[in-house]
């Protein structure tokens, strides 16, 4: 499907939903085509393998200063507490307290400017799918302090901490720029020829990987991006699963009670007349 | 047998101690046993019981988490995370809660329509009424207070929003503005009264105000669905021809009514608890924070209509600046209901009875209330602005014209004896 395609059943999918249900739309930060993603609390693997790249990759900044690693041991498969203690607490925390970053927030202002954020909730406030676009779409921008910019996230302040597992991408632009670019993208679709010709806004709506830069393939990376945002989704409700499996038996009790409840009714109005 | 009635015997000797000492026989008589309600009660004339349970439902699970809740600036949000992750069935106490809020404006707002729609503010009933109108302010105030204690940043920004408002008064406003916050800015001082008030000095309130609203209403009688008074038609014993003993036969059909909300309350504590950011707003996941103002500021949808007036008076008027004119519009928009009795100049209470004129006008005043619901919570825009100001005059004209379209309109002749 093209971009102008996509594009349109977006604004249709926004406007079924605002319609529909009304979201309350948090102003969109960027104009980024978000790629979907639906998090899955029932894999496992998936949440084990996100914690795993969270205190690898972010917890060193961005604390869980809300969550255990106790609660994240039990709930993630029951993790040994042992094997948790081994791989991954690595500061000398114990496995009861909160998951801290090791940075003191006010190094982390002096050093960034701002303190990283503490992402217990990150995505209740945006949405699994934010992080997981946001994970994805780091690129090269020499113009920012840490030499990347980020598509969902623009002039975010911090640098890409998982580089050397994706590698550099790099802005592709279109529109507003030589007509050479026909050439090394033979694959244009017709819309996207006009609006070069036609020598419209610049359009950087896609990033390309310079293949070999990173340790991961393109697939390794996406599903590493996919089990952190998933990862996160456990964290910001983790009694989700206990309170959507209790809500089954609290409701089928109340359905037995609406049953006796209206006979009980029915039999009691039986004496009153009608006029 | 005689075991039987030996023990009966002893039950009614006691019972008949207690009553000489508190009339608890007497009292369930006149307010359940032989409170005589009509008989053509719908399911509209449900919804008091119901903000009745859900009442019940905010004290009990208010009381559970204040026992782990820290009033503080420093404590308040990481309090609220420690309820909902490290308390056994903290976060199903805290999101009934949170539910709980908005389910009290859905039957309060139904209860009112309720009045609306059959003429039930009309004599006898102005005072039953009034203490309602009273009972409502002190609920927006109630929830505008709890709205403020989980310390997220939605909390601080609606909260600033609303007080800022009191600045808006000429003169005092300023000074008033800060002595109601107690400070500058918002702070923890802020957050130690609107405490004190959400947990303390409004449920009293409240508490206080319903019981006289249960005690008026029990004084003068329900109306009902025909808007006639069933008092006027009594057979021998004194008892209203058409009434029938609040207990059982509405005690049982209340029960099923309360089962059918549960049904739906729970549907939402356990599968849906923010409502796609309606009873929950996303911002509110992150601490409050003075330095970073949310992207778009909207209370919680209960406030909503009232907020979309606030926003749709844009233009200085007879030397008064726009802002004070939004205060208000708004003000005036949330009392104007209270002036309803004396408005009304009908012959007939009831929506059955009354002429187009009427139909149409409370048609135009729920969509108006509807529409103007949904604009409060979108970012202002030259067209949501526009309409926002039409729908402003649509709700006001409900209110403004009835004294003129209630009277020339043509009703039909309500009957002696309810329809059932």
């Amino acid at each position: 499907m093209n971009i102008r395609a996509l594009r349109a059943v977006r604004v249709v999918a926004i406007g079924v939903l605002t319609l529909g249900f009304g979201v309350p739309i948090l102003a969109a930060d960027s104009d980024w085509i978000m790629k979907p993603m639906s998090p899955d609390l029932d894999n496992t693997a998936s949440l084990q393998r996100g914690a795993n790249l969270y205190v690898n990759f972010c917890l060193g900044c961005h604390s869980l200063e809300h969550q255990r690693y106790e609660r994240t041991a039990d709930d993630l498969g029951e993790i040994p507490h042992e094997l948790m203690k081994a791989n991954v607490i690595f500061t000398d925390q114990k496995i009861g307290e909160h998951m801290q970053s090791s940075m003191s927030k006010e190094d982390a202002k002096k050093w960034f400017g701002a303190a990283p954020p503490d992402l217990t909730m990150v995505t209740r406030v945006r949405s699994p799918e934010w992080v997981y676009n946001f994970l994805l779409t780091f690129y090269e921008d020499p113009s920012r302090p840490f030499g990347v910019n980020n598509k969902v996230f623009p002039n975010v302040g911090m640098p890409h901490a998982m580089l050397t597992l994706q590698g550099i991408q790099e802005e592709v632009c279109f529109g507003n720029r030589p007509i050479d670019l026909l050439d090394v993208q033979p694959a244009l679709d017709q819309d996207r020829v006009e609006s070069i010709k036609d020598g419209g806004d610049e359009n950087c709506s896609e990033l390309s990987l310079i293949l070999g830069s990173g340790m991961f393939s393109n697939e390794e990376y996406d599903q590493a991006a996919f089990d952190i945002a998933n990862f996160l989704h456990y964290v910001g409700d983790p009694t989700r699963a206990e309170r959507e499996a209790l809500g089954k038996y609290v409701i089928g009790f109340l359905l037995i009670l609406l049953v006796l409840a209206y006979f009980l009714n029915r039999n009691y109005w039986t004496d009153v007349k009608k006029n | 047998m005689s075991e039987v009635t030996e023990k009966g015997r002893l039950v009614s000797r006691a019972m008949q101690w207690i009553d000489d000492r508190l009339p608890i026989t007497s009292t369930f008589k006149e307010h359940a046993s032989e409170y005589y309600a009509p008989k053509n009660f719908n399911v509209w004339y449900a919804m008091g019981a119901l903000a009745l349970v859900v009442l019940v439902i905010q004290i009990l699970t208010g009381i559970w988490l204040t026992m782990a809740y820290v009033p503080t600036a420093e404590g308040a949000f990481a309090s609220v995370e420690y309820i909902m992750r490290d308390i056994d069935f903290g976060y199903l106490i805290r999101y009934i809660h949170s539910t709980g809020a908005s389910a009290f404006f859905v039957v309060v707002y139904l209860h009112m329509f309720r009045g609306f729609a059959y003429g039930s503010y009309r004599k006898p009933r102005e005072l039953l009424w009034l203490i309602g109108m009273a009972i409502y302010l002190v609920l927006m105030a109630e929830g505008f207070f709890g709205y403020l204690l989980p310390w997220g940043n939605m909390s601080y920004w609606g909260a600033q929003v609303i007080v800022s408002l009191i600045g808006a008064i000429p003169y005092f406003g300023p000074d008033l503005m800060e002595w109601v916050r107690g400070d500058f800015v918002m702070s923890g001082i802020t957050l130690n009264r609107f405490f004190a008030l959400h947990v303390v000095a409004l449920p009293l309130a409240l508490v206080g105000l319903v019981f006289l609203h249960i005690v008026a209403l029990h004084h003068v009688g329900s109306s009902n669905p025909d808007g006639i008074e069933i008092k006027a038609s009594k057979d021998e014993n004194g008892v209203p021809l058409d009434g029938i003993p609040f207990h059982p036969y509405y005690s049982t059909k209340d029960f099923v009514a309360i089962v059918v909300f549960l049904i739906l309350f729970c549907a939402v504590v356990f599968y849906a608890p923010e409502m796609g950011g309606y009873f929950i707003e996303k911002p509110n996941f992150e601490e409050a924070n003075p330095l970073a103002t949310p992207e778009h500021i909207a209370p919680v949808w209960y406030y909503t209509p009232f907020y979309a007036m606030l926003r749709a008076a844009t233009f200085p008027f007879l030397g008064i600046d726009a802002k004070f004119w939004g205060l208000i519009i708004m003000a005036g928009a949330i009392l104007i209901p209270a002036a309803l009795p004396w408005l009304d100049r009908s012959k007939v209470s009831s929506m059955r009875y009354k002429g187009w004129f009427s139909k149409i006008a409370l048609m135009n005043f729920v969509v108006a209330f509807l529409v103007l619901g949904y604009l409060g919570t979108i970012p202002p825009s030259p067209i949501a602005t526009a309409t926002a100001q039409i729908m402003t005059l649509v709700y006001f004209g409900y209110f403004v014209l009835m004294p003129w379209y209630t009277a020339i309109e043509k009703t039909k002749p309500a009957p002696e004896r309810v329809t059932h």
